[in-house]
């Protein structure tokens, strides 16, 4: 057993420790943002981030997880109540058949709350690790800036001051 | 309103006292598409196969629901037809629920493909909700005594002229009406659309944003094992042999399954499932045969094989005078789909009758070839649509399926989830086509296109299941079934020679479609099929003779065409991205035009685009593109904006970097490191979509039509840049260099 701090909230976890995290949040917690895209970190479709940072959970296995923060993109809003990255990419509607999304939106997410007025440039080299196929990218990068200035104002939903850590 | 309705059937539903409104369309539905003309005209889009007003649009105490025999595959039409029926109807968009492709539920509307979606079940959709309305009218006219006319409808109620409102569903559940409905609806004026033409929203994407439950990968039933396959590391590989002995000792591992050359684990959890797949593959030994020809050979491989050839199109007007001739071959290697959610599927055997949830494009075909495979009648298998990542054509979809069902097969009562690897999906996913063409035409005096040639040799464009031998399970079972032969997918829309007939006028023209049917890689149905590689040849080519004739590629194009609808597109195109005759584009750059009409019958779409071409590195960049479409009546203009982006942006990556690779024996692109495709620094600085909506004109259809005009837009940008003619796909940097340095 082990113990997985997921979204602010702890679980056991009964899995091996070479277990990738992405096995973990998908099968024994139920979650459904985090992707399998390729298991091989090539395609960013798994991205969570932990304490702060962006992380590729289908190569990341649960013995370097201890005692560590997990945030999924559920862990940021609701359809209800949806955080500024997720309002952002609502608006834009920057999602075609969407499966890519949730990664390229906790990478966003990542970086937005290090760096809350990126450029153009410093978003597209953030989401070079990002694979889309339907191409949708112009709208995730016009949503990426929304949501930087979404978090910016206060015209955001009271889920905008969660941060993920 | 206009249409007589006759009354002919009812059917109540039972409970809730809920009434099923049903219409038949008696003699219409005995039409053939060929009937004699006295024959009444069957009614539009796929209501000529499934008439059955009830099919589409159902209404009970809980509300309206709309139905569709099309797969939502990311394109977004769920939200389009929503909108269609609740305009056509007069019901509150957000009250309609709206249910897709599903073999016991839905109409049977083969494969969601051909940028179909909308002129089939969109246009069913119309005309449905349109002849319900009327029958709800008739009815609420009958009840209150009054005339018709005097009646309006909205927000799902009839009204009458004193503001009495009697609801659908009061009239549906308290009336028994047999109604037959026409060939022919009384449809709304388009200037009176108050939900079509708008950019609504997207009903799937805040699931999608939020992390709910949206794809057949996130689903999981009570007491669900997760299974993986072991497939054979090349086509044709025969196992000799497998001790599975250790792999059924391993943690969580429920069963392992070996069926001929099929091999297959179900754990528990979903990474024991993964361990043992590993373990399974290491004990499976395989005997190889070298089989797949040389890469670098392919075009003239293809061009050898023995070929079905004919001429398909034949025009001749010996009065006009040649001046110069010109000749240039184009190839297209193997391309992979590529989807990013690698294929999935769910599936439950229970007392003889298999479910699967598939992420499929044709759920009856595929019921057909699962049944065919298990054995067992159709009526014993129910096939679900549940989304899975995007598709883009025929990809690892309904080999996931027939996988799950083989597998559930062996472990009745137990839901089984297959997920395949993303190695698997890349090497055993049937892959576009590799085609070669080869154009030869000339010149008048005048600089006009006094003949042109195109001969293009290619494969069939869709090896989609039907039978149980189009899928993988079924071929590497102990008693297999034969891949099917492969046959030509017919004119007008074609396969390989799709878009192969010229949209241009030209006085003398001839078409020849060399159809192989040997197969040397697993191939079948990609996004635009025929199309992409027949556009990016014509739309070259007609550059390459635009400089001869010292034209202006737009012009040049305009010169050849009568079309009013594809002048259209193409003077909006080069409008918005400010083409001039006489532009010089700066150093480095180069400017491409290009213009299709997807099929020559459906979508119109001009493109133009800007690249910039590092000479050192070769590396070409795609820096802007405006494009222009015409789709018929816009439903939804920000979903058909996305898709033509969209196109835009994947035919570039096609274009630009990709290629499936093998060498004699294994495809050896598995994964994104052997298979690039763009990432986020190749993305352009701006792509411009500017619709041309044609109000009242029929659907059109939108997922294919940028592929083509968007690949050749980019090469013919490229050679303006470069001074060099790239003819064989992909433009790579390292063939741009050699072009350059040559």
């Amino acid at each position: 057993m082990m113990t997985l701090k997921v979204n602010g909230r702890e679980h056991q976890v009964d899995a091996e420790t070479d277990t990738p995290l992405l096995y973990v949040l998908r099968d024994d917690l139920k979650l459904n943002a985090a992707k399998f895209g390729c298991g091989l970190g090539q395609c960013g479709s798994c991205t969570v981030i932990v304490d702060g940072k962006a992380v590729l959970s289908c190569v990341t296995p649960m013995v370097l997880l201890e005692g560590k923060q997990v945030t999924t993109l559920e862990g940021l809003g609701t359809i209800a109540e949806p955080a500024p990255i997720q309002r952002a990419f609502m608006e834009e509607q920057a999602a075609q058949c969407g499966y890519c999304i949730p990664g390229m939106m906790m990478r966003a997410q990542a970086l937005l709350q290090r760096n809350s007025k990126p450029t153009d440039e410093q978003i597209r080299a953030e989401l070079e690790p990002h694979l889309c196929r339907c191409g949708t990218h112009m709208r995730i990068l016009r949503a990426v800036h929304r949501a930087a200035r979404l978090m910016d104002t206060a015209e955001a939903s009271p889920a905008a001051n969660r941060s993920a850590r | 309103m206009n249409a007589p309705v006759i009354i002919d059937r009812r059917r109540v539903l039972a409970g809730g006292g809920a009434l099923i409104v049903s219409f038949s369309l008696g003699s219409a539905l005995a039409q053939q598409p060929d009937a004699p003309a006295a024959a009444a005209p069957s009614p539009p889009g796929s209501l000529k196969t499934s008439p059955y007003l009830d099919a589409w649009i159902r209404i009970d105490a809980n509300g309206v629901e709309v139905f569709t025999g099309k797969a939502e595959l990311g394109q977004g039409f769920k939200t389009a037809f929503q909108q269609i029926a609740a305009e056509e109807l007069d019901v509150a968009f957000e009250s309609l629920k709206l249910t897709t492709a599903d073999t016991r539920l839905t109409a049977n509307e083969g494969y969601t493909a051909g940028s179909n979606s909308m002129k089939d079940s969109g246009t069913a959709i119309q005309n449905a909700a349109a002849q319900v309305r009327a029958l709800l009218i008739a009815e609420a006219a009958r009840r209150l005594d009054l005339p018709a006319e005097s009646l309006q409808t909205a927000d799902g109620a009839v009204i009458a002229p004193d503001g009495k409102r009697l609801s659908y569903s009061e009239l549906v559940a308290g009336n028994m009406l047999h109604v037959q409905a026409q060939p022919t609806s009384k449809l709304k004026d388009p200037a009176t659309f108050k939900v079509i033409g708008r950019p609504v929203p997207r009903v799937d994407i805040p699931a999608k944003v939020t992390g709910a439950a949206a794809y057949v990968q996130d689903m999981r039933l009570p007491g669900m094992g997760h299974a993986r396959v072991v497939r054979p590391p090349s086509y044709g590989a025969q196992l000799s042999e497998c001790d599975t002995s250790a792999v059924e000792k391993l943690p969580g591992v429920v069963k392992v399954i070996r069926d001929g050359n099929f091999l297959a684990v179900v754990a528990e959890k979903e990474f024991q499932s993964i361990k043992a797949m590993n373990a399974l593959a290491a004990a499976a030994k395989w005997n190889e045969t070298a089989r797949l020809p040389k890469q670098d050979d392919l075009p003239n491989v293809l061009t050898s094989l023995p070929s079905q050839d004919t001429t398909i199109f034949e025009r001749g007007n010996p009065a006009v005078g040649i001046q110069k001739t010109i000749e240039a071959t184009y190839t297209r290697p193997y391309q992979a789909h590529g989807s990013i959610g690698p294929s999935c599927a769910v599936a439950h055997f229970v007392d003889g009758s298999m479910t699967v949830w598939t992420h499929t494009q044709g759920v009856y075909p595929d019921r057909q070839g699962i049944a065919e495979m298990l054995r067992i009648p159709p009526a014993s298998v129910h096939l679900i649509h549940v989304e899975g990542s995007g598709c883009y054509g025929h990809n690892g979809a309904d080999d996931a399926a027939a996988d799950a069902a083989l597998i559930a097969r062996a472990l009745p009562g137990r839901p089984v989830r297959v997920q395949w690897m993303r190695e698997q999906e890349h090497a055993w996913e049937p892959f576009g086509p590799a085609m070669v063409t080869k154009l030869k035409a000339s010149l008048d005096g005048s600089g006009k296109i006094a003949d042109w040639n195109f001969d293009v040799w290619s494969n069939t464009h869709s090896m989609r299941p039907g039978g149980a031998g189009s899928m993988l399970a079924a071929q590497h079972m102990a008693q297999p079934f034969a891949v099917p032969a492969p046959k030509p997918l017919p004119l007008p829309e074609g396969g390989g020679d799709r878009n192969a007939i010229p949209f241009y006028n030209f006085p003398n023209a001839r078409v020849v479609h060399h159809f192989i049917s040997e197969m040397p890689l697993r191939i079948s149905a990609m996004r635009a099929l025929g199309a992409y590689h027949n556009v990016f040849s014509i739309e070259s080519f007609m550059d390459e003779l635009a400089i001869i004739a010292g034209a202006d590629p737009v012009e040049f194009r305009l010169k050849h065409l009568d079309d009013r609808r594809g002048r259209d597109v193409i003077e909006k195109a080069a409008q918005a991205f400010g083409w001039k005759p006489d532009q010089k584009p700066p150093p480095d750059r180069g400017y491409g035009f290009a213009f299709a009409r997807y099929k020559n019958l459906a979508a119109y779409c001009a493109i133009a685009s800007e690249i910039e071409v590092n000479r050192e590195t070769g590396r070409p960049r795609l820096v802007r593109a405006a494009a222009a479409v015409d789709s018929g009546q816009v439903v939804n203009p920000d979903g058909l904006i996305n898709q033509i982006e969209g196109a835009i942006v994947q035919s570039m990556s096609w274009t630009l970097y990709e290629s499936v690779t093998f060498d004699d024996t294994r495809i050896t692109s598995i994964d994104w490191q052997t298979y690039p495709i763009l990432r986020f620094n190749s993305v352009p600085e701006s792509i411009e979509v500017h619709i041309i909506d044609r109000p009242g004109q029929p659907f059109l259809g939108s997922g294919e039509t940028g592929q083509g005009p968007a690949a050749a837009s980019i090469a013919n940008a490229v050679a303006n840049a470069t001074g060099k003619r790239l003819r064989n796909l992909p433009l790579t940097r390292k063939r741009i260099k050699e072009a350059i340095d040559a």
